[in-house]
């Protein structure tokens, strides 16, 4: 854990990683789009909105996998002083924030038709928002000290205060009433979805997910030069 | 094909979830893509102009991690 | 090294903290926080004029639709309650007999429960429709939602309808 702490070795892996994740990436969306808009069968009872699935799961588990992350990495730079998991976790919020925007606008493109609304305020999709604002109020709060240091350590309290939203999220549905049913696939006695279905959820799923890893690579690449800029810029001042 | 487009009567709902998908990704990758550009140039740049330092080892712009300011603990 | 487990140690109590708190809070509020009650928490619990929202099954066989095709009457259960239903509007999609609605309106003196918006509830299992049939061919016409796949064959909805405080590992 230490050892990749250390941005240099971080950034030896990160850039031979990156190559292929976003290979893996791009095939899995071809693969997970054929087989989620063409090769798979419309549902019984929901017939082709089914399809929306292929986006809006993917893009539930990606804004939460990524928040999760994000608490981890505030909990190390508050605990160890790394220097990479604030570097990551600002690298990661924007794309947090981008899954989270895309599971709720497509579950609203859902609901719509299926269950007769746009937008409730059940427990499941009002936790959900609260975490749209949870990224968008880190994004804003890391920017807005004069001080790096104590705009980071801000957001990284803010992120810890939010984990809690994390486990309301995912067992909202099964602690309350809710229009949103229950989950589907990770669940106790295995998935209830039709293996057909299963498999190009799974196959966008993987796509999302080195999506996420390729693209945050990047970003934390920007991260770090961009405190490198910064340590130059504070040398020539002094 | 009318079939696939018209997605049993839901086109606007399911390709306006495909479309939204596509723009959110594509965006965010654009975006970093950019940033990052932008602050490599930057770096460049500050480097270049910058007097030489003796314990700075000059690497490609690219790998910028200046390990002897950065190092953890 | 002391500091950092101090660190840690401040931190994990914190987190504990808000935790428990949140928890608390939670369980507190949970009557606010439920969308729907079913027929039966109605039935412990009657509404008197409030406007209040039932979820449930939609009774199969008890739809019943007026001449004019916009005033539905339905039955709602949560397999040990049940609760008649009117509505007059346009039905979501998902509305049909088996499976799940969610209905706001109020309870009328007559037990009637007068709907004033709609919305259809579906469940977590997804499957094509020739394996809908099949199923059902099969012999469970009652519950076309049992997936193969799926371990602990549960009728359509009664999970979350009787959902309680679960834990869950």
């Amino acid at each position: 854990m230490h050892r990749f702490a250390n941005p240099a070795r971080f950034l030896k892996i990160a850039n031979a990683v990156l190559p292929w994740a976003a290979g893996l990436s791009a095939v899995c969306f071809v693969a997970g789009l054929y087989l989620g808009l063409v090769a798979s069968p419309p549902d019984y009872q929901q017939g082709d909105t089914v399809r929306i699935m292929y986006i809006h799961v993917p893009a539930a588990w990606m804004s939460m996998f990524t928040y999760s992350t994000m608490a981890v990495a505030a909990a190390a730079a508050l605990v160890w002083k790394h220097p990479l998991a604030e570097v990551y976790a600002k690298a990661a919020a924007p794309l947090g924030a981008g899954f989270t925007a895309l599971c709720l606008l497509t579950g609203s493109l859902w609901g719509a038709p299926m269950w007769g609304t746009w937008w409730v305020w059940d427990a499941r999709l009002t936790s959900v928002l609260v975490l749209f604002f949870l990224y968008l109020g880190y994004m804003a709060l890391v920017d807005a000290f004069d001080d790096p240091a104590r705009g980071n350590k801000a957001g990284n309290i803010l992120l810890l205060v939010g984990a809690v939203n994390v486990p309301i999220i995912k067992f909202s549905v099964e602690w309350w009433n809710t229009l949103h049913q229950p989950a589907s696939v990770f669940r106790l006695g295995g998935p209830t979805i039709a293996a057909s279905m299963l498999w190009p959820l799974l196959l966008m799923a993987v796509a999302f997910q080195s999506y996420f890893f390729a693209v945050v690579i990047l970003r934390i690449r920007a991260g770090l030069a961009a405190r490198r800029v910064q340590t130059l810029r504070l040398g020539q001042a002094g | 094909m009318d079939g696939f487009l018209s997605m049993g009567g839901y086109a606007a709902y399911v390709w306006s979830s495909y479309g939204a998908a596509a723009l959110v990704l594509v965006g965010l990758l654009v975006l970093s893509l950019t940033g990052l550009r932008r602050v490599e140039r930057t770096l460049a740049t500050l480097e270049a102009a910058k007097p030489r330092r003796k314990r700075e080892p000059k690497v490609g712009p690219v790998p910028t991690a200046s390990p002897a300011t950065e190092t953890a603990p | 090294m002391t500091r950092k487990r101090r660190r840690m140690m401040i931190l994990a109590l914190a987190l504990l903290g808000l935790g428990t708190a949140t928890a608390l809070t939670l369980s507190a509020f949970r009557d606010n926080i439920v969308f729907f009650y079913s027929p039966s928490d109605l039935a412990a619990k009657p509404p008197g004029g409030r406007t209040v929202r039932i979820g449930g099954l939609v009774e199969t066989g008890s739809l019943k639709r007026d001449a004019g095709g916009l005033t539905v009457t339905f039955q709602v259960t949560d397999t040990a309650k049940s609760l008649p239903v009117t509505y007059t509007g346009i039905l979501p999609d998902l509305f049909r007999e088996g499976q799940g609605v969610v209905a706001e309106g109020k309870l009328g003196p007559d037990g009637v429960f007068a709907a004033t918006e709609l919305l259809a509830k579906h469940d977590e299992k997804y499957m094509p429709p020739d394996v809908a049939d099949a199923l059902k061919r099969a012999g469970h016409p009652g519950k076309p939602g049992d997936v193969p796949a799926s371990g602990a064959p549960v009728a359509a909805g009664e999970e979350h309808q009787t959902s309680t405080l679960r834990t869950n590992p």
